[in-house]
């Protein structure tokens, strides 16, 4: 996962930590190594298929999408998708209003529906320059917003998780939830993109 | 069993972020402590974070809000809409009526 090429490298601090603490728990019976092994490969293999399946239930619902905006948790049960700790808040992408997602403290992200968060996302430069300065971060991203468009930056700073609702692109009628999913890329649900129909002209 | 505390606070009410710098775990920005912005909802209440992470139960429950900021207050050279916005979710004993 690192790029040490093979040269050795002292653990880190918090490596320190993990290994010790694994062993322990180990040792202790509490946890088995294949437990921890098939947990962390199920972390690894989640992507942002969950999240597009949300999105796509709601372009083509009306009512469900309704649900979602009043209460994103149980919106996502009703699509089998149940996590406790997963307090969800949909904000939804209009004409007037565009929504983007950061934490400036850590790395709070809606994991369940979209995988493990990009390494950008858990920087520094993308953490504070979200809240300071958007519409820079969101033309690096190659999204220029035209100043009649508001834009909301949510700092996920506590016990809630966002994800983006994306306006469903000019060009898709008629199509399918599943071939509208696929449209939906993960940084669309962050809100540094917006999904396009493929062959579409791009939008502004 | 009253293990939480009640919200004092509305949606459009005016608040202001205390401006404090306890030690600790915080899940307050630095950057939005003494602004000034407006409750968007109640979030539901949660175990205080300051308390749960010293190991205590963190009860009762802190009223959790998501507080909306203008850019333009928060960063005085801001650059992009008047109307652009920041929400931050900010617990009620971080908060008093602006």
């Amino acid at each position: 996962m690192n790029d040490d090429h093979g040269r050795y490298q002292p653990l880190s601090y918090f490596q320190l930590m993990e290994v010790s603490l694994r062993e322990l728990l180990v040792e202790k019976g509490i946890l088995t190594e294949e437990q921890v092994h098939a947990t962390v490969q199920d972390m690894r293999s989640r992507g942002a298929e969950r999240g597009a399946a949300v999105v796509a239930r709601a372009w083509v619902d009306p009512g469900f999408k309704a649900r979602l905006l009043a209460d994103g948790t149980k919106a996502c049960q009703e699509l089998g998708l149940d996590v406790p700790a997963l307090r969800l808040i949909a904000v939804e992408n209009t004409p007037a209003i565009h929504n983007m997602i950061v934490c400036t403290l850590c790395s709070c992200y809606p994991r369940m529906l979209l995988g493990l968060p990009p390494e950008w996302y858990k920087s520094r430069p993308y953490r504070s320059r979200a809240v300071r300065e958007p519409r820079a971060v969101l033309a690096e991203f190659g999204l220029a917003l035209p100043d009649h468009v508001q834009v909301r930056v949510h700092d996920s700073t506590a016990d809630m998780r966002y994800v983006v609702l994306p306006m469903r692109p000019a060009g898709t009628d008629g199509w399918s939830e599943e071939r509208l999913a696929g449209i939906v890329t993960r940084d669309c649900m962050i809100g540094v993109a917006v999904p396009r129909a493929a062959g579409a002209a791009p939008r502004p | 069993m009253n293990e939480t505390v009640q919200p004092s606070f509305k949606p459009g009410d005016r608040v202001v972020v205390r401006k404090a710098w306890p030690l600790g775990h915080i899940r307050t920005p630095h950057y939005i402590r003494g602004q000034v912005g407006s409750i968007e909802r109640l979030c539901g209440s949660f175990p205080m974070p300051e308390e749960l992470a010293q190991q205590r139960s963190g009860l009762p429950a802190q009223p959790l809000y998501r507080v909306r900021f203008l850019q333009r207050d928060v960063w005085p050279d801001y650059r992009g809409g008047a109307d652009d916005a920041l929400e931050v979710e900010i617990f009620q004993h971080w908060l008093d009526p602006a």
